[in-house]
C-alpha cells in the first residue's frame, strides 16, 4: 500500500482535470503527480519530508512526494513560537524542510516552498513498504507535549476506500480548504478530493470576508471548516448586514471541536440550501470516524420529538467501516445513554505515537480518550475529554454538562468549566465565561445549575473573561484556563 | 494452480491495460485472470484478449466475489473481465457517504 496511489490513479484516469486552485496558480492531477515526483526526487535516503508553511500546492504535492520517496511527510505548525518550532524539528531530523523562510535547524536540509516544484522528476512506481508510515502529525498538545500521531500508508488508504468513491466529483465541484497542513482535516482534504476528482481551492490564511469571497469567486460547492470559523463567518454576516450569498454551496461539513448549537442553527437559517455533515474524527484514526449527515440534520431541525432533535448536537453514526463502543471507566459496556469512554475499531484507525508504540488494545480497540454517550439508534454524543472530567470528591462531572446549562443563559456568549482545587472536595467546577453585554450575577449562575443539575455541579468559582484561550484551529486551550483561574 | 496473495498486491492484466490491487483477499491458492489470461506483477507487452471474456474494468470500482471473501480494487480500467477461479467478479455497490472533508 501507497497513498500516491491516490494521486497515481488520478493523474491516469483525468490528468487535464483542475486539481488545485491557489490565488492566480492553477494545477492539473497530470502537473500534481509532476510536481509530487520532483519533490521525491530532493528527498535523501532516511530523511523525512517536513513541512513549515501555510496552504500551498506544494503541500498537496508533498504529501504524495513523500510517499514516493518512501518517507513520512511532517507537517509543522508555522504558528507555533520559534523554540517550540526549534524543538519539533529536533524530534523530525534528518529530513529534507520546505519551508517559506530561510530559518536553518541543525541536521535539516532547507529548500524554499517556492523552489521545491522543479528539477527532476523520480521516475516508476511508489515503493509498497509493509507497514510504511505515511504521515507523522503532532497533535495540538492542549493538554500537553505534542504527540507525535503515525499513520501507515495502511490506514489512510482505508479511510480513503471506506468513505471515497474514486471519481464521484462533477468536474464543477470545488472544496474549499481553510484548514492548516498541520492539521489532520488539511491532510484528508488533499486525499479525499484527490481521489473524488474534486478541485482543492486553497485558502491559506482564514478570514470570513476572504472565506466568503473565495466561495463565491470560485463557485465553490464544498467546504470544511472548524467550529470557530463558522461562528466568525456568522459573526461577520451579521455585523456588516450583508447576506450569505451562496447559492452553489452544496454541501458544508464541519468538526473538529464542539459545534455550539446556536451557530449550527443559525447557519443552517443562512444557507438553507446546503448540505450539512458532522464529521467527528481524532488525528489518531485518520480523520473522520462518525458522521451526523444531512438528512439528520434536517430531521433534528424539524423534529418534535426531543430524542430526534437532541441530535443536533450529536456527532451522528459510526462510519460503515468502524466499530464502536462506549465503556465505563471500569471496562463494562455501557448500556443506550449511559456515559462513557469511546472506544473505536478499524482499519484506518493508526492509535499510535511515535516513541511510545501503539495504544490499541488486545483487540484492536482505540481508546479516544472522549467521553460521551450512544442513543438507543447509535447516534454517538460527545462530552468532554476524559483528562478534563473534574472529579469532585469521587463523583465525575463532566464539564460539557455545566457548559451546556450556563450557555443557554441569554446573557453568555462563550463558556469553559474546568476543574478547580478545592480544599474540601479535592477539585471543583470553576467557570469562565464570555458575556454578551450586561453580565450576569454570580448568584444566578449558580441558581441555574442547581435548578437544572444540582448542587454538586455549582461553580465554586465563576470568572468573566473578555474571550477564552482558543488555538487557530479553534481548540480550546483548557490546560491554559485552569492554569489562569488557579493564578487568580 | 494458482498462487497466494497479500492485502495491496497489484498485478496487471496480460491482455489489457487492466490494473488491479488486492484490498482482501483469503489465504488460499487463487488463480486470477483477465480476459481470460493469467494477471501478472509485470505491466509488459499485452497478448489477444479473450473475447468472451471482454466484459471490462472500470477504474476506482471495486471488485468481489459473490460471498464477498475477496476485493480488489480496479487501478486502472480495461477492457478485460477479471476472474477468480473462473468466476467472474461483480463491482461492489458502495454506500455513498457525504463528503466530510
Amino acid at each position: 500500500m501507497n497513498i500516491h496511489l491516490i494521486l497515481q490513479m488520478a493523474a491516469e484516469a483525468m490528468g487535464d482535470r483542475e486539481a488545485i486552485t491557489a490565488g492566480g496558480q492553477r494545477m492539473t492531477y497530470a502537473e500534481l503527480d509532476t510536481a509530487a515526483r520532483q519533490i521525491a526526487a530532493q528527498v535523501k535516503p532516511g530523511q523525512r519530508l517536513a513541512y513549515l508553511a501555510e496552504n500551498h500546492p506544494a503541500m498537496s504535492a508533498a504529501i504524495f512526494g513523500a510517499a514516493l520517496a518512501g518517507t513520512p511527510f511532517v507537517p509543522i505548525n508555522y504558528r507555533l513560537a520559534s523554540e517550540q518550532i526549534e524543538a519539533l524539528m529536533s524530534r523530525v531530523r534528518p529530513a529534507l524542510l520546505i519551508s517559506e523562510n530561510d530559518h536553518l535547524y541543525n541536521d535539516i536540509e532547507l529548500v524554499r516552498r517556492e523552489d521545491v516544484m522543479s528539477g527532476e522528476s523520480m521516475d516508476g512506481e511508489a515503493p509498497d513498504i509493509e507497514g510504511g508510515i505515511a504521515i507523522e502529525l503532532f497533535t495540538s498538545g492542549t493538554t500537553g507535549e505534542p504527540k507525535s500521531a503515525i499513520l501507515r500508508h495502511a490506514n489512510l488508504m482505508a479511510y480513503i476506500f471506506g468513505s471515497v468513491e474514486f471519481m464521484s466529483a462533477g468536474e464543477d465541484e470545488a472544496s474549499l480548504v481553510a484548514v492548516p497542513p498541520y492539521h489532520i482535516a488539511g491532510i484528508s482534504a488533499v486525499l479525499s478530493s484527490t481521489y473524488a476528482g474534486r478541485r482543492m481551492v486553497q485558502l491559506p490564511n482564514f478570514s470570513a470576508e476572504a472565506w466568503i469571497a473565495l466561495a463565491r469567486d470560485e463557485s465553490v460547492t464544498h467546504a470544511f471548516v472548524v467550529p470557530t470559523m463558522l461562528q466568525h463567518i456568522i459573526e461577520y454576516v451579521e455585523a456588516n448586514g450583508v447576506s450569505l450569498d451562496l447559492p452553489g454551496l452544496q454541501a458544508l461539513s464541519y468538526g473538529g471541536g464542539k459545534m455550539p448549537l446556536a451557530v449550527i442553527e443559525k447557519a443552517m437559517e443562512l444557507l438553507p440550501h446546503a448540505n450539512f455533515t458532522n464529521a467527528y474524527g481524532l488525528t489518531e484514526t485518520s480523520s473522520t470516524i462518525c458522521l451526523l449527515d444531512p438528512d439528520a440534520h434536517r430531521a433534528a431541525m424539524e423534529s418534535n420529538d426531543p430524542l430526534v432533535k437532541r441530535r443536533l448536537g450529536s456527532v451522528g453514526q459510526p462510519l460503515p467501516t468502524i466499530e464502536l463502543l462506549i465503556k465505563s471507566e471500569d471496562g463494562k459496556l455501557c448500556a443506550p445513554d449511559e456515559v462513557g469512554l469511546v472506544y473505536v475499531r478499524g482499519e484506518q484507525v493508526g492509535g499510535e505515537y511515535k516513541g511510545m508504540g501503539s495504544q490499541l488494545d488486545d483487540e484492536g480497540w482505540f481508546p479516544t480518550k472522549d467521553v460521551g454517550f450512544v442513543d438507543g439508534e447509535g447516534y454517538l454524543f460527545l462530552d468532554g475529554r476524559a483528562d478534563d472530567v473534574i472529579v469532585r470528591g469521587g463523583e465525575n462531572i463532566s464539564p460539557g454538562e455545566v457548559e451546556d446549562v450556563l450557555i443557554s443563559h441569554d446573557a453568555i456568549k462563550d463558556v469553559a468549566v474546568v476543574a478547580v482545587a478545592d480544599e474540601q472536595w479535592g477539585e471543583a467546577v470553576g467557570a469562565a465565561v464570555v458575556c454578551n453585554g450586561d453580565q450576569p450575577s454570580e448568584e444566578d449562575l449558580c441558581a441555574m445549575v442547581k435548578n437544572r443539575l444540582r448542587s454538586s455541579r455549582v461553580p465554586s468559582k465563576i470568572i468573566f473573561m473578555d474571550e477564552l484561550p482558543y488555538n487557530e484551529t479553534g481548540k480550546l486551550l483548557r490546560r491554559v484556563l485552569r492554569d489562569q483561574i488557579a493564578a487568580l | 494452480m494458482g498462487e497466494t496473495y497479500k492485502a495491496g498486491t497489484k498485478l496487471s492484466s496480460t491482455v489489457c491495460q487492466t490494473q488491479i490491487m488486492a484490498l482482501r483477499v483469503p489465504a488460499e491458492e487463487l488463480e486470477i485472470t483477465c480476459g481470460g489470461t493469467p494477471m501478472s506483477a509485470d505491466d509488459g507487452d499485452k497478448g489477444d484478449i479473450n473475447s468472451d471474456l471482454a466484459g471490462g474494468t472500470l477504474v476506482g470500482k471495486r471488485y468481489v466475489d459473490e460471498g464477498e471473501t475477496m476485493e480488489f480494487l480496479c487501478t486502472r480500467g480495461g477492457d478485460g473481465t477479471v476472474q477468480v477461479n473462473g468466476v467472474s467478479l461483480d463491482v461492489k455497490q458502495a454506500k455513498k457517504l457525504p463528503s466530510s472533508d
